[in-house]
């Protein structure tokens, strides 16, 4: 029954490079994260004006997402759970929200900022998007946890609570920041293994 | 007033994070929330925010704000009226 699932795409964005499926699919080099993330916006043509407004970790898991998921329109595809996870939560924001708040003479938080002081947002900006109403769970690890994902994603496969799963990791600290989002299902190229998670990880 | 409305209309591109709007695409009298420049319920209170920052006026019920952010030329009314800062 294990050798049933398989990983049917993955994507990885670092380094100001996007890969999709293994290929390098965009580059921009020598820029910040937002205007490269605006890069490959405009690259692959989308338009969702609701991305500008999003904090970084939000802007770069629906950038991953929306390259894997692109055309998954039948009513069957779209019971996809998300499955995510990283290592510095939201910390990312919870800092500029911090500094908003630090000053008692200048105290004026940003309601669009706070909203994004929770990692699992994310994962409501691509639901929203991709019009999913399905199970999701965002796990924080020290480091990309190939076993976790794998067991979690088998199981809600296993037991129809979705037909496919995103999984993955999207980190997101100062400077720093990785995705690397897969799509478990019942046909691809790939077996759906803890190995092959983890060798698709670290060809990045 | 014309100036002021320059001034908010630049800041709420800004602060809103409004990519590809530009101050020539807001009229004076355009909605700001639904068929508008499209605006959701976080904007509104960043608007709000905006107003005690910027302009030293705090909004006691929210729900003036309905009336206040109908347009930029309603929110200049309202800030030359009311304004401290």
């Amino acid at each position: 029954m294990i050798n049933d699932l398989f990983i049917t795409g993955h994507c990885h964005i670092r380094d100001n490079t996007v890969f999709l499926n293994g290929a390098v699919v965009h580059e921009q080099k020598g820029t910040d994260f937002p205007t490269f993330a605006k890069s490959v916006y405009q690259k692959f043509g989308i338009d969702y004006s609701k991305f500008f407004k999003m904090d970084n970790l939000s802007k770069l898991a629906f950038l991953a997402a929306d390259l894997l998921l692109k055309g998954n329109n039948s009513k069957e595809e779209r019971n996809i759970a998300l499955v995510l996870s990283n290592r510095t939560s939201s910390l990312d924001t919870d800092r500029r929200h911090q500094e908003s708040i630090t000053n008692k003479d200048s105290y004026f938080p940003s309601p669009a900022v706070f909203v994004y002081t929770l990692p699992n947002i994310c994962m409501g900006e691509i639901s929203i998007r991709h019009q999913l109403h399905s199970e999701n769970a965002f796990f924080i690890f020290e480091k990309f946890n190939a076993e976790y994902l794998h067991t979690y994603a088998e199981s809600l496969i296993l037991d129809k609570k979705a037909e496919q799963v995103l999984c993955g990791w999207i980190d997101v600290d100062n400077e720093k920041y990785e995705a690397f989002l897969y799509v478990v299902g019942k046909s691809g190229t790939f077996t759906h293994s803890i190995a092959q998670i983890t060798r698709l990880y670290q060809n990045k | 007033m014309t100036e002021l409305k320059l001034e908010l209309k630049e800041k709420i591109i800004e602060q809103l994070n409004l990519e590809d709007v530009s101050v020539d695409d807001i009229a004076d009298q355009d909605p700001l929330f639904g068929e508008g420049l499209g605006l959701d319920s976080i904007d509104a209170l960043e608007l709000i925010v905006m107003l005690d920052k910027d302009y030293g006026i705090k909004l006691a019920d929210p729900k003036e704000g309905r009336k206040i952010f109908e347009s930029v030329e309603t929110m200049a009314t309202y800030i030359t009226e009311n304004r401290s800062a």
